[in-house]
């Protein structure tokens, strides 16, 4: 016998616990309808194949090629014999011959002898050329990458800085000649991402207002403070959730769409085209969205403002027993001209950096539709991201100017 | 002889870290049909993006008669281009597409546009298709519309990448008979990357083969003669259909 101890393979059980591994596990546990025979002596191994080997056994087949791959250390000869082989299919030769390709890598003789003419024409198909050992990639630790992350983040934000600083020459070149300006994508983006967007943020800035005012409604009410629910709600509404909650929708519609219809262009070369045609992409495409959202979306803001509190009148009206007239006046009192401008101040900085996000994202897409999902993603993370940074960045300079 | 349309010298292009040709020198003849050939991945494709002036030469010159350098945005279109996969603007009708230009670029009125559009797509044979999208377009119509559009500014000059790539064999042949048209009843300089035998020999007056191996120029002149008459194993392979 040969020195080499080959059990029979019984079923694999530590497989994970996907669905594919699940279906190897269970085929390889299914009896084989093929034969597989080890004899050996004087550091020979012969391996007997007998029978039908289709796709069906492949798992079978793998299992034992794979214990002979890991067993076989030592310099010995190994002959794979097909005499009694009726059939195999591609699949099954391709894995005897990588079992050869393997041995062989490891300057272990492996020839696969024998078969019938047709297993031969396979076998002379499948082992013509010598497949090349893929160079396997170093293993990188976590610092490794904790590292590749860091610096690709500041490529990153480098690439939006340069593609910022190149918008805001172009927008600036634009206004100097504004018959250069797009207007039809402007009135376009308008329309798209402000009127098609209308009926979404009145629904979600209702709700908002809505709930703010509910909630409160039970505290106030222990305090006999009713009536302080229209401060609370207008203050909140126009200052900070209005232009957000604007945002954020107009982020998910306008952002995600702007990325990924800019990301298609790019893959599909359209691009290109337009450059090739005299015009700048950045002009072309990118400014007409960004002035387009920039001049929608106060325009959203202040319907948001305006349903936001229409959210609180109802709920004051019916659980706080505040009249939508006693609600106004307490409104006219506490809040200033400024709490809305600075709720469209915000907004319009918001709109500038979903545009201008959005677009860069769009437009340095790369490698087909995976790359235009990849885009879009990263975009709609980005701008959420920014939008809350610059949020705080504004509630902080309005409270250190004393705004 | 006078002045080259195209001459190229010492050029070396590549894509991201690789560089695919080095030191390259050819020139394009006025009213040639010019076509770069090679195999898969030789830079057949990249070398057409710089003589476009859509990538940067990492060394080299590419000088164009009455242009300069290659020069793309914010100039009036100096020559026309068609990509491969056509690449019309998918929100606009094709007569949009073809119009584009004339209406960036001049002070036509509307009704002259709409009639150089219905001319030029007479032209390449889309007569009536102005108002359809391209998405309903087949694969050899988007072609030519792209032709269309990229003839809209009367350039001298053409480029175009793969037309006759994926189209079935008539409307290859279609394609192959719109460019010698061109060609000769225009005076239009094409120059065109391909691997189609057929289209090669149909259209091409003068060629230059890339080898991805040696990044070099590896034969250049008639590819009929060159069919004919070379004796390098590489060129006789390519023209013959020889698997490696």
């Amino acid at each position: 016998m040969a020195n080499i101890d080959l059990p029979d393979p019984g079923p694999l059980s530590e497989r994970g616990p996907d669905s594919f591994g699940d279906r190897i596990v269970r085929a390889a546990s299914t009896p084989a309808h093929f034969t597989w025979v080890m004899s050996g002596a004087n550091g020979e191994l012969r391996i007997a194949l007998g029978g039908s080997i289709t796709i069906d056994e492949a798992a079978a087949l793998w299992k034992r090629v794979a214990e002979v791959l890991e067993r076989v250390r030592q310099p010995v000869r190994v002959d794979v014999d097909l005499s009694n082989v009726h059939a195999i299919d591609g699949s099954c030769m391709a894995l005897l011959t990588h079992l050869q390709g393997e041995l062989r890598h490891r300057r272990v003789p492996c020839e696969l002898v024998g078969g019938g003419k047709d297993v031969r024409n396979l076998l002379k198909l499948y082992g013509r050329r010598r497949l090349k050992r893929r160079r396997g990639r170093r293993a990188r630790n976590a610092v490794e990458h904790l590292g590749e992350a860091t610096a690709g983040s500041f490529a990153e934000l480098l690439r939006v800085l340069n593609f910022f600083g190149e918008l805001l020459v172009t927008a600036f070149a634009a206004l100097r000649n504004p018959r250069s300006l797009n207007l039809r994508d402007v009135a376009l983006t308008m329309e798209r991402s402000g009127a098609d967007a209308l009926p979404i943020v009145l629904l979600i800035n209702f709700l908002i207002g809505f709930v703010m005012a509910y909630q409160s409604a039970v505290q106030l009410e222990q305090f006999g403070a009713n009536i302080f629910v229209a401060d609370l709600v207008g203050l909140a509404v126009t200052r900070e959730l209005g232009p957000l909650m604007t945002a954020i929708i107009v982020c998910g519609r306008s952002g995600a769409a702007f990325a990924a219809e800019l990301g298609t262009m790019k893959v599909s070369e359209e691009v290109d085209a337009l450059r090739t045609l005299g015009l700048l992409p950045l002009r072309y495409l990118v400014v007409p969205r960004v002035f387009g959202l920039m001049l929608i979306a106060p325009v959203l803001t202040l319907m948001a403002d305006a349903i936001g509190i229409t959210g609180g009148i109802v709920v004051a009206a019916t659980q706080l027993d505040v009249t939508p007239a006693a609600f106004m006046n307490e409104l006219r009192e506490v809040m200033e001209p400024w709490d809305v401008i600075s709720g469209l101040v915000k907004s319009v900085a918001f709109s500038a950096t979903i545009g201008i996000v959005a677009c860069q994202q769009g437009l340095s897409t790369s490698g087909g539709a995976e790359g235009v999902g990849r885009r879009t993603t990263s975009a709609v993370v980005t701008i959420l991201f920014s939008l809350i940074l610059l949020d705080a960045v504004f509630t902080v300079l309005f409270g250190a100017l004393g705004l | 002889m006078s002045e080259p349309l195209i001459t190229v010298q010492g050029l070396t292009v590549g894509w991201g870290d690789r560089v695919l040709l080095e030191n390259a020198d050819f020139e394009v003849q006025r009213g040639d049909v010019f076509v770069i050939l090679g195999g898969s991945g030789c830079g057949k494709s990249t070398l057409l993006r710089h003589l476009i002036g859509l990538e940067t030469p990492r060394a080299g010159r590419i000088h164009i008669a009455g242009v300069g350098a290659p020069r793309l945005e914010g100039n009036i279109p100096e020559y026309g281009v068609m990509f491969q996969s056509g690449a019309l603007f998918s929100s606009l009708s094709v007569g949009e597409n073809v119009a584009f230009a004339l209406h960036e670029w001049t002070d036509l009125p509307l009704p002259a546009i709409n009639a150089i559009v219905k001319a030029k797509l007479a032209l390449v044979g889309l007569e009536g298709t102005e108002d359809k999208l391209p998405a309903e377009l087949s694969g050899g119509m988007k072609k030519r519309a792209a032709i269309a559009r990229a003839m809209a500014f009367e350039p001298s000059l053409i480029f175009l990448d793969e037309p006759s790539a994926g189209l079935d064999p008539v409307s290859a042949a279609e394609l192959d008979e719109l460019i010698n048209v061109l060609n000769r009843a225009l005076g239009l300089t094409v120059v065109m990357v391909t691997h189609e035998l057929p289209s090669i020999f149909k259209v091409g007056k003068n060629c230059i083969m890339l080898d991805r191996e040696s990044k070099s120029i590896i034969a250049r002149g008639n590819p009929l003669e060159l069919k004919d008459t070379s004796v390098d194993p590489r060129v006789r392979q390519f023209f013959l259909r020889e698997a490696r």
